[in-house]
């Protein structure tokens, strides 16, 4: 007993005083004067193209076009014409019309994927069917196909089907392009979970689709979140598949009138950074409102256990 | 088929809002049109890479039609229609009408069989307003498909009228006089030419315009073809002395850059931004297509008494007036009663003065247009260039080579040639790139 205690002790006390050491010397460089320098020198320089943008969206035409943003502060001429110009439905764009239409695309487009793929990792993690692991390594081998070589294809598709130039293009498409990864990410997520835990909902008699439902999901939350947010700013900022499929000004989504916004033959160009900036407003509102979850759900799969 | 109609439904409600805000929709005779049927209600889709600003005439200009015969035009413009053009072609899902700016692409859109040939009323309003020239970029393989649409006039310099007036300097009527006049600038101090050729993935285009204008100068009309044929080598002498002749402008230190830089700048400013430095008075000469009008600021006047205008670039003699261009081609992918009608409209004179009246920055090649009916003088300028009798009309050759050489060598051997390059060996690149 006596000498049996310290020799299962020792190696464990060792490897934590290990990871203890490790995580202590991460923390003390982390927290450093020195590096927080650094993370704020390199946090200014990483927005200082973004502050510029947003210097420029405010000058007048001709001095966008022939002067560089920071000459604002030795001559600082502010006008809001550029956001009158892209809020413009007699002449122009109304850029509103089509931030309307990216919501309508983007919130089905993050909600269909995110139902379907925490059923199925929930299916892929806890239950037991003939073909399971082939399934999944199909699924989690899907993530190497490109979409563009499907976009042709899917297209044919969705002309058969009758349903090209409507929303249903957007929403499925941006579904599928997405469900590999979220299948993946969150089967991990749920893989963590303690079997002990599961086990006791199932001995006081609960089912698939309530231990689904009151015990996975309110612990998949954060990584629900974490997902949801990825596939949001890759449906907001996403181009190439929105042109593809709409095919009618009347549900295209903001990044494509964007593109359409500096002119047929690029004259317009001055008016860009107005109209990236009211484009950036939402996926920024929504990341700072969520980023708690961001973090957290990153870090999530890693640590938890 | 519901698809349509669910659209047409959301497009209804928008040409009537509009309507009301518009008076100029003036009445026209509507015999040809009604002539297809009875097309009340029916719906035209168009797809075109023209956008805002200039989709806006493009859209009021069809008002007549839809007031005269009760259908509805739907209009989309995006910047990225050469390829999604093809796509939708390909995917079955193709708008009913095209507006497709190179001949080049036309043959492609015919190749994937969606194509549908132009009605014969549209055909026999081509061979009344056009010039065979551009009936003959509209056809493919002998069948006549896409009418001519707008056009715009590649060969002319901007310059300021003001500084020619102070200056005493007169517009020259031939490559000789351009040549003394851009010394006489130099004698007085001056850097006479600016330019830029940075666009992107298409950074280049400007200078292939550049000698494609020389190569019609210097060789004519008709080994330019062969030389967009391919049927005399990229690299001959012919082409050999219009690179030369660009060369002698902007590869010469004298001349270039004003008010940006030396000959290198040109590789690194934006085409958008190359023609300003003449509001500064620190560049005298640019030159620019038409459409170039539209980036000067607003607030500048662009007319023959104003801050900034444009001539034309003259040929080797006073007489011979070759021009440089380019336009959009009408092509259909449906030939129901109303898209004929609908295509039969915008080759007519009715349709070409009606958008005259509407546009800036925009002119066809129509014959039946008149230039009066043009408000902005560089419109007429190039109105008059294009209906010249002495005018020989060549479409932009980069526009006509295959894509491997007319939108991808082409352009990034001439820019290896600005930054120093020589000509020989850019020449020899682009046709070694020539698809065999």
């Amino acid at each position: 007993m006596t000498t049996a205690a310290p020799l299962s002790t020792t190696p464990v006390s060792k490897s934590e005083g290990k990871k203890l050491s490790a995580a202590s010397s991460a923390k003390s460089k982390l927290t450093s004067p020195w590096a927080s320098l650094v993370a704020i020198v390199i946090a200014v320089l990483w927005t200082i193209p973004t502050f510029g943008l947003l210097v420029s969206s405010f000058r007048p035409e001709d001095q966008i076009k022939k002067t560089g943003w920071w000459t604002f502060f030795s001559d600082p001429t502010l006008t809001l014409d550029n956001y009158r110009a892209v809020f413009d439905a007699e002449n122009g764009v109304n850029l509103a019309d089509y931030l309307l239409n990216s919501v309508v695309i983007t919130i089905p487009a993050v909600l269909i994927p995110l139902c379907l793929a925490s059923l199925a990792a929930y299916a892929f993690a806890w239950m037991n069917f003939p073909g399971k692991n082939f399934l999944f390594i199909t699924i989690f081998a899907l993530q190497i196909v490109p979409l563009q070589v499907t976009l042709l294809p899917l297209l044919q598709l969705f002309v058969t089907m009758d349903i090209d130039g409507t929303f249903w293009t957007l929403w499925l498409s941006h579904s599928t392009f997405a469900l590999p990864l979220a299948i993946y990410l969150l089967h991990n997520f749920i893989k963590e979970v303690p079997s002990s835990l599961i086990e006791a909902a199932r001995i006081d008699g609960a089912g698939h689709v309530s231990i689904f439902f009151r015990v996975l999901l309110p612990l998949l939350t954060p990584a629900l979140a974490a997902f949801g947010i990825f596939q949001f700013l890759w449906v907001w900022n996403d181009l190439l598949v929105a042109l593809t499929f709409t095919g009618a000004p009347e549900i295209s989504p903001m990044t494509v009138q964007l593109s359409n916004l500096s002119g047929t033959r690029g004259t317009a160009w001055y008016l860009l950074s107005a109209g990236a900036f009211v484009s950036i407003v939402i996926p920024v509102t929504v990341f700072l409102l969520l980023q708690r979850y961001f973090v957290r759900g990153l870090l999530a799969g890693s640590v938890k256990g | 088929m519901g698809l349509v109609f669910g659209l047409s439904a959301c497009g209804d409600s928008k040409e009537t809002d509009s309507g009301t805000t518009d008076s100029s929709a003036a009445a026209i005779d509507c015999t040809p049109y009604t002539a297809f049927g009875d097309i009340k209600g029916k719906t035209v889709t168009i797809y075109t890479g023209i956008v805002t600003p200039e989709d806006k005439p493009h859209i009021d200009s069809y008002k007549p039609f839809e007031t005269c015969t009760g259908a509805t035009i739907k209009y989309e413009g995006d910047k990225a229609f050469e390829t999604q053009v093809l796509i939708r072609a390909e995917a079955g899902n193709p708008p009913d009408l095209a507006f497709v700016p190179q001949p080049g692409l036309l043959q492609r859109l015919v190749a994937t069989g969606k194509a549908k040939e132009a009605p014969a009323e549209t055909a026999a309003n081509v061979d009344k307003h056009f010039g065979k020239d551009w009936k003959a970029y509209g056809t493919v393989d002998g069948k006549f498909y896409a009418a001519p649409l707008g056009a715009n006039v590649k060969s002319l310099v901007w310059y300021s009228p003001t500084e020619f007036k102070d200056s005493g300097y007169a517009v020259p009527t031939t490559l000789a006089e351009l040549k003394t006049l851009s010394d006489k600038m130099v004698a007085d101090g001056k850097k006479p030419w600016c330019a830029g050729i940075s666009s992107g993935e298409a950074t280049g285009w400007p200078l292939t315009d550049w000698m494609e204008d020389f190569m019609l100068r210097l060789s004519g009309p008709e080994a330019y073809d062969k030389w967009v044929s391919h049927g005399i080598p990229f690299n001959g002498p012919e082409a050999t002395a219009a690179l030369d002749a660009v060369g002698g402008y902007l590869k010469n230190d004298q001349y270039v850059n004003g008010g940006l830089g030396d000959v290198k700048s040109i590789a690194g400013t934006t085409f958008q931004d190359a023609g300003l430095p003449i509001l500064d008075g620190t560049c005298s000469l640019h030159r620019q297509a038409s459409f170039y009008a539209a980036n000067f600021p607003k607030d500048k006047k662009v007319a023959a008494d104003g801050d900034v205008f444009a001539f034309y670039l003259p040929g080797e003699t006073a007489d011979s007036k070759p021009v440089l261009g380019g336009g959009e081609f009408v092509v259909a992918f449906a030939d129901r009663p109303e898209v004929k009608a609908f295509q039969t409209y915008l080759s007519s004179d009715t349709w070409a003065n009606a958008k005259a009246k509407l546009s800036s920055g925009w002119v066809s090649a129509n014959k039946g247009l008149d230039p009066n009916n043009l408000t902005n003088p560089v419109d007429k300028l190039s109105a008059e260039i294009l209906q010249d009798p002495n005018a020989t009309f060549r479409f932009d050759g980069s526009d006509m080579m295959p894509a491997a050489v007319g939108s991808n060598a082409f352009w990034k051997q001439t820019t290896a040639w600005i930054t120093g390059q020589d000509t020989k060996t850019t020449l020899d690149k682009i046709e070694a790139a020539w698809p065999k």
